[in-house]
This record gives C-alpha cells, structure tokens and sequence, in this order.
C-alpha cells in the first residue's frame, strides 16, 4: 500500500453524480431518458450504425459528435467482415459498462487506481442461429468477464469494487435479466 | 363523539409500548385495535415462525424478558401471550375489534372514524404495523391459471398446499424458512433469489443479535445512516429462530435439494424467466456479511473480549451452481403453487391526508410525521434506529416520541 497525500483521482466527477442523484431524485420526469441508435443497412451483413443524440435532463441532447459502427459478419460466415459482429458490440457494451462502473465506484470509496484491464467472452453455439438444433439458443449460454485491477486497495476492497460495479450496470442489468423488445414497421 | 388528548392505533409491541410511555407521561389516550391485542401475530403468520431475535433482546418498556430460556426464540403463540400479558400489565385503554376507517385533519388536532364511533385527538400515533399487506410484484398477474399463489400471511403448512412442486419468490428470513420447511416435507422447491441479507445464526458462540447490538450497528440513527432509503427496504436476514443450525442460507438450502435460481425477473407466455445476476447477487450477500463479522472481530478485540471468545473464522462463500436455469415453464406441471416471499408493506390507505411523497411512502422524520403537527408514526423498518425493526426498538422509539408528543401538546398548551 502506497501511503500519499495526493488526493484519489481516477478522473470521474463523483461530487457531479451525487448531486445528479439529489436533483434528479427531486424531478423525475428529468431522470427519464431515452437513448437511441440509427441504423442503416449497405449491402450483406454488413450495416452501419449511428449514435448521435438523446432524451434526457428533460431536453435533447446531442454527443460531442456523431459516433459511427460498422457491423458484419466474419469471412468464415461467409461475409465480409466490414466490423465487429452485433454480439460483439454487446460484449463490448457490457465490458465498457462494468469498467466505467469500476472507476466511478472506485472514486466514490476512495480508492486510487493505477490500470484498470478485462477481457470478455461469450460463449455461443451457432447451431442456435443457424435454426438447426431447436434446443439450443440463440443468443449466448454464458458471459465471462475477468479483470485485472491494479489499485491502492485489499484484494477483498477490489472485490467489493467489482461486485458494486456489476451491481449499479446498466449493461449488465439488460444483459442478466429479461427486457421488453417490441420490433415494428414503420 | 369521544374526546381524548391522544389515540394509538394498533395493540401489537409498538402501540403498547407507546401506550405504557404515555400513562408515564400522564397522557390522556386510547388504544384501538382492530381485532385483539397482537392482532396480526393471531391471525396473520405460519405456525412454525419464530422471532429472529431471541428471549432476552425482547424487551418491552418496563418488562424484560423473565422466563427460563433467554436463549430461545419466542414461537408465535408465546409473543401472542407475552403481549396479551404486557397489556394487562400495563393497563393499556384498549377498544378491541374497533377498525379505523378513516383519520382526517380536524380543528385542533384529528378525527378518526373507527367503528362505529367518531374520535376526536390532539395527537395520534399511527403503530398498525409494518407487515399488513403484501407486497407482491406486478408481475404475478402473468402467473398461468391453474396455479396457486399465496403470501406468507395466508400460508400456513406445507400439508395445506397441492401436491407438486413450489416455486418460492424471495430469499429473505421468510423465504429461507418457508423454502425450508416445504422442502422439508417432501416436495420439489425452487427459490427465486434476489437481493438477499445472509448473516450466521451465531458467531464465535455468541448470537448474531448479541453481536449486531454490542457493535453498536442496531442503535445507529436514521439520520446517520448513508441510505436510509436503502437501508428500510433491505429484506430481513436469512436466519430462523431456532439454535439448530447456524446457517439458514442458500448453501443450507440447496444441500436440502432447494433448487436456487436468479430473480424472477419476468414471466411471459407462462415461462417465468429469472436473473443471471445471481453470482453477484451471491458475492455481494458474502462481502456483506464478511464486513460485519470484520466489524464484529475489530470491535472485540477493541473490548478486550478475545480471549473469552472462540477464535474468529470465516464461513464458506456461497455456492452458485453454474446449471441454474434461466428459465422455468410454468405450465408443464412441475410447478404447481407460487408462494410470494416479497416482503410485506403498511396499509395507511385510512389516513386521510396529504403527507404522501411521490412514491406514496408517508413523509416523516424519524416517526415524527412531516406536516402533520401531533401525527407519528411507530413499528416501521430502521424508523429511528435499525433496531427499530424489531420488537425492543420499540422501547427507544417510543420513549424519543412520547417526549416529542409531549412537548408539541406542552406548546400548544
């Protein structure tokens, strides 16, 4: 354990969020947000997807700028792997969550970090997508995260770390529990 | 029309306690209660159940706990007896089988519409108990026909459910006993675990509750506590009144044949689906516990008490089996009744004015009723201290809100 006067920063505004949490606990209807995607398909499997704005704090609101997502599928199903796969946007979605949750919980405890690292798996039987075998699903049968957390706190304070952090995810709340998905026509 | 200077509502541990305060204090009141003294524990829980807390935390203000078994764990019909007993003790004003209908605002003080009489109060205490209704999630109405559903307050045996298998919702002191005891009986039980509080029913030879009151964590305040939101809605510990076991846990459990799965999270087209949460759900019920018992050890060794205790230890972390299932068909017949361990909440649909907040929760402060001059409130989850949500946290409340009630009547002379 290093012993330092310097203050615990690992960059997130906790004073930011605790106060977002009295104000919005106080207005509500302000809490309520809607975050959206654009999709377009090109040609294939392959797709492009865009995030640009979103509802929230009662008033749109945009991203500094317009990020873009090219979705395909691998050469070995045939395409031509013009990006990531659509599960792997969501392994990306959830690893990105739990480590934002990591930093933030971390700086709320008081707790230094010197690097933050994980990997994440998801194991899927392709039978599933494939329709050929009716007992296997789609999706994946199991999600693995492992982390490596280089911190200025106990193995058990890291643990607790990790734990709070799945705890307060919103990726790992929609990918660990059922979720309402209406798909219409326009 | 009655006049009085102050009415209870509710003859359970708190509004008696409240009533004995109040005789100290020479205060004109009633007590009325809808049915007989300890109402809800005559009529509304299972046989088996017994107070987590043993003998000798049970005390009342001016009674302690004098019978031959301080270590035991109070049967329902003994805190039935114990309150009747306390009642008469201290001559409490009763109106027995006398519902209130109705409390409304009134010049100088409240009226409340209770049988068939209208009263008329200064002060009122609102103690008809934390555990009157159900609290069952929406989705249950997605629970295919055929099955039956039922609540901890209609249970009362395994030998009055049909034959099959049970699907218990909740992993609280409730749903671990209850899971427990039908599994027990033969059946197939599966337990929907969410959230969960896991403590041992003793440490280093002492009680769970010896150790929670000793460290000082029961009597921390409601106004010193980081999330007090939080901490009146954690579910109740899963332990059992009984020295058998030291745990009543999911490791207990599953070695019984319990099948543990995640929460229930939805049901649809008669499959209810449950949480992959449940490994963290797990871990942190661990991490939890084991920073109590760090607390606990920490605290004795700062007492001096090491070498009278048994050496401190750690228990087995809680094993989730990886083949849980996600998904249970409802409508195979496997499951043939769900019981809803979710938890319980007041009824105060009665009272009649405006000091709801926006979730519908009464707005007070520490018991003392924002907004309403001269209305309190008593028996709730963590009111005044976390003690207060078991029956010995009654004699603080009760002492800190007469004395408030006291003043405001002194004030308005």
């Amino acid at each position: 354990m290093t012993i330092t006067d310097r203050p615990v920063d690992n960059g997130v505004n906790v004073q930011a969020l605790l106060g977002a949490r009295e104000a919005l606990s106080a207005a509500p209807e302000a809490a309520q947000f809607t975050f959206r995607a654009a999709c377009t398909w090109l040609n294939g499997t392959h797709s492009r997807s865009s995030v640009a704005g979103f509802t929230g704090l009662g008033a749109e609101q945009q991203h500094r700028t317009t990020y873009e997502y090219d979705v395909d599928h691998p050469e070995c199903f045939a395409s031509e792997d013009n990006g990531a796969t659509p599960v792997e946007y969501i392994l990306v979605g959830l690893v990105g969550c739990l480590t934002a949750g990591v930093a933030a919980v971390a700086q709320h405890r008081g707790i230094q970090l010197r690097s933050v690292t994980a990997t994440i798996e998801g194991e899927m039987n392709v039978l599933g997508i494939l329709g050929a075998d009716p007992d296997i699903r789609n999706g994946f049968e199991a999600v693995t995260v492992k982390f490596a957390i280089d911190a200025d706190a106990s193995r058990d304070d890291v643990e607790a770390l990790l734990a709070q952090a799945q705890k307060r995810s919103a990726a790992f709340d929609i990918v660990t529990n059922p979720t309402k998905v209406l798909v219409e026509l326009a | 029309m009655i006049q009085t200077t102050a009415v209870v509502i509710g003859a359970g541990h708190a509004g008696l306690a409240m009533s004995r305060r109040l005789t100290d204090r020479s205060i004109d009141h009633v007590v009325l209660e809808r049915g007989e003294v300890a109402n809800s524990w005559r009529t509304q829980r299972w046989p088996s159940l017994r107070l987590l807390t043993p003998n000798w935390q049970t005390r009342l203000p001016g009674r302690l706990y004098a019978g031959d078994y301080p270590d035991n764990f109070m049967p329902v019909a003994e805190v039935v007896a114990t309150l009747t007993c306390y009642a008469r003790l201290i001559g409490a004003p009763i109106r027995t089988a006398t519902t209130v209908r109705a409390l409304r605002a009134a010049p100088d003080g409240y009226e409340i519409a209770a049988g068939d009489d209208l009263l008329r109060a200064r002060a009122v205490v609102v103690a008809t108990g934390a555990c009157t209704l159900p609290a069952i999630p929406r989705l249950a109405e997605a629970v295919p026909p055929g099955i039956t559903t039922l609540t901890p307050l209609d249970y009362r045996d395994p030998g009055h459910l049909p034959d099959g298998g049970v699907l218990v919702v909740g992993a609280s002191a409730t749903g671990v006993q209850l899971a427990g005891e039908i599994r027990r009986s033969g059946r197939p039980v599966t337990l929907a675990a969410g959230e969960h509080v896991r403590l041992p029913r003793t440490y280093r030879g002492r009680d769970i509750f010896w150790w929670l009151e000793a460290t000082g964590l029961l009597a921390e305040r409601y106004d010193q506590i980081d999330d007090v939101t939080r901490a009146r809605h954690l579910p109740s510990p899963q332990l059992t009144g009984t020295s058998q076991a030291v745990m009543t846990d999911l490791n207990k459990l599953a070695a019984q044949g319990v099948r543990i799965v995640g929460r229930l999270g939805r049901i649809t087209g008669g499959v209810a689906q449950f949480s992959g949460s449940l490994a963290n759900t797990c871990a942190l019920a661990d991490l939890k516990m084991n920073r109590f018992l760090n607390r606990a050890d920490e605290w004795a060794t700062a007492s001096g008490l090491d070498h009278e205790l048994p050496l401190p230890h750690r228990f087995a972390p809680t094993r989730v089996d990886p083949r849980s299932p996600l998904e249970l068909d409802l409508r195979s017949g496997e499951i043939t009744t769900v019981l809803w361990a979710t938890g319980f909440r007041p009824d105060h649909s009665w009272l009649d004015i405006p000091v709801r907040d926006r979730a519908g929760h009464l707005r007070h402060d520490g018991g003392v009723v924002t907004g309403a001059p001269g209305l309190y409130l008593l028996g709730l989850p963590v009111l005044r201290t976390r003690a207060s949500t078991y029956i010995h946290g009654a004699a603080a409340d009760t002492q800190a809100l007469a004395d408030h009630l006291h003043s405001f009547l002194s004030r308005r002379g």
